[in-house]
């Protein structure tokens, strides 16, 4: 069974959908127990982090959340998984949880041309290191992104990129914490594979 | 490399999806959820659908095929017709939609941008705009293309882009269902004036009409249609192959 964190953030319709699509059993909770029982767990997020991260520190989730990903798979997409880095520079500096070395800096910052943000739309992945969540997935295969942060100064832990002018992270790996920047639960086909993996660590 | 989007609109009204000429004439095309599904495995890179109805029990009808359609098709869906507050872009929402557009409901209460933007988040925010070249110069329409705001089509676009709006769709009244083309010089004039996305829409008769369109105007990343897909006069996976063929980056 699968946990999507349940902090009151984004829409959780697709993600919940597409889980069950690819049969996988899911429960959307908050609750302690259900993640202790859970085989894996998802850190869904949209919108801004420091909202995000304050919600979730505010379930109590926190301590529980770094406990687990010692034993379970764990992965966050889009702004679950910059929720996984050190720290965040969207409005102001904020913590994140520390599971992978890097930080959350503004799509602007590393642009050298001036293209269009948010980072909207599909792009291909250009995969670093296969297997994981990457498992069923190959090179240029297309994936949905909507974002205007990204992660750098993780290049040990990228498993896959997307250029947007430069390379962009898209999907993340260190140990059991997994992360995509784009949306596998919108990706169609692709998507429904990398969750398939997932599912399947 | 990002890819220009493909956009199938669906129309919907009783639970049909239906298609006019130039806003008026609607018919009956098909079942939303198939052709859905359809325009899934086609290749399509996102769903529009616009609810069409005007009564309550049209909007319930028309949430449970969204429901419907977002628990078995997994790419982004954007959903117009009849927003007019924060509580509509909270049903849709709740539905499955990942993007709201908002058309007239943005001209009666131009700050529900803003605040659905703050809200949701700017990418949730998608204003659609009806444009008629009246005496020359491009003017918003609001009521399906019925009612002439007598508002600056392009000032329009560049104040929503201000005020939140993640994405524009551009809708020429003047070359929708003509199948002509679509309008180059509008879309032209709107990109210069904004840096958000924009979906052109209105006019797409054949594939080199979208090949012109992104070779013309590079700052579109998004084309939309409507009857030329329903009634397979246009195949997505062709369309791709072309746009491929002259150096476009599409999904395929």
């Amino acid at each position: 069974m699968t946990a999507i964190i349940d902090y009151g953030v984004g829409n959780l319709f697709s993600l919940e959908g597409s889980l069950k699509h690819i049969g996988e059993e899911c429960v959307i909770t908050a609750d302690e127990a259900v993640l202790r029982r859970a085989d894996r767990i998802i850190l869904p997020g949209v919108g801004a982090f420091p909202d995000a991260i304050k919600k979730l520190e505010n379930t109590g989730l926190v301590p529980v959340i770094k406990e687990l990903a010692e034993i379970k798979p764990i992965m966050g997409i889009c702004l679950g998984m910059q929720l996984l880095f050190d720290v965040s520079f969207e409005y102001g500096t904020h913590k994140g949880l520390g599971l992978i070395e890097g930080k959350v800096v503004p799509i602007e910052s590393k642009l050298t041309e001036p293209l269009k943000v948010p980072h909207m739309g599909w792009n291909s992945l250009n995969i670093r290191k296969t297997g994981g969540i990457l498992k069923y997935v190959n090179e240029n295969e297309f994936v949905y992104y909507v974002h205007s942060f990204c992660a750098v100064d993780c290049d040990d832990s990228i498993t896959a990129t997307s250029v947007y002018g430069t390379d962009i992270t898209g999907s993340v790996q260190k140990n059991n914490v997994y992360g995509t920047q784009f949306h596998p639960e919108k990706s169609g086909e692709t998507g429904l594979k990398i969750l398939k993996a997932f599912c399947e660590l | 490399m990002l890819a220009k989007r493909i956009i199938p609109c669906l129309d919907v009204r009783n639970s049909k999806v239906v298609k006019g000429v130039n806003f008026e004439g609607v018919r009956d095309v098909d079942d939303p959820v198939s052709l859905a599904k359809f325009y899934n495995e086609a290749g399509a890179d996102e769903l529009v659908f616009y609810d069409i109805t005007a009564t309550h029990e049209g909007r319930e009808l028309f949430t449970d095929i969204l429901k419907r359609v977002a628990g078995e098709i997994f790419i982004p869906l954007t959903v117009g017709g009849g927003i007019n507050t924060l509580d509509d872009f909270d049903r849709v929402l709740k539905s499955g939609a990942d993007k709201v557009s908002v058309n007239s409901g943005a001209i009666k209460n131009p700050a529900l941008i803003g605040e659905a933007a703050k809200r949701y988040g700017d990418q949730c925010v998608v204003l659609s705009m009806d444009i008629k070249r009246v005496d020359g110069k491009f003017t918003l329409f609001s009521a399906g293309g019925r009612i002439n705001t007598g508002i600056d089509a392009l000032e329009w676009a560049r104040m929503g882009q201000e005020n939140g709006a993640g994405e524009l769709v551009v809708n020429s009244i003047d070359t929708d269902g003509v199948k002509k083309g679509f309008d180059i010089e509008m879309l032209e004039e709107i990109s210069k004036r904004v840096s958000i996305p924009i979906i052109a829409s209105g006019g797409a008769g054949c594939i080199d009409d979208f090949t012109r369109l992104f070779n013309a105007v590079p700052g579109v990343d998004a084309g939309l249609a409507a009857s030329i897909f329903h009634f397979r006069e246009v195949s997505i996976k062709d369309l791709k192959k072309e746009l491929a063929k002259n150096n476009i980056s599409v999904r395929i």
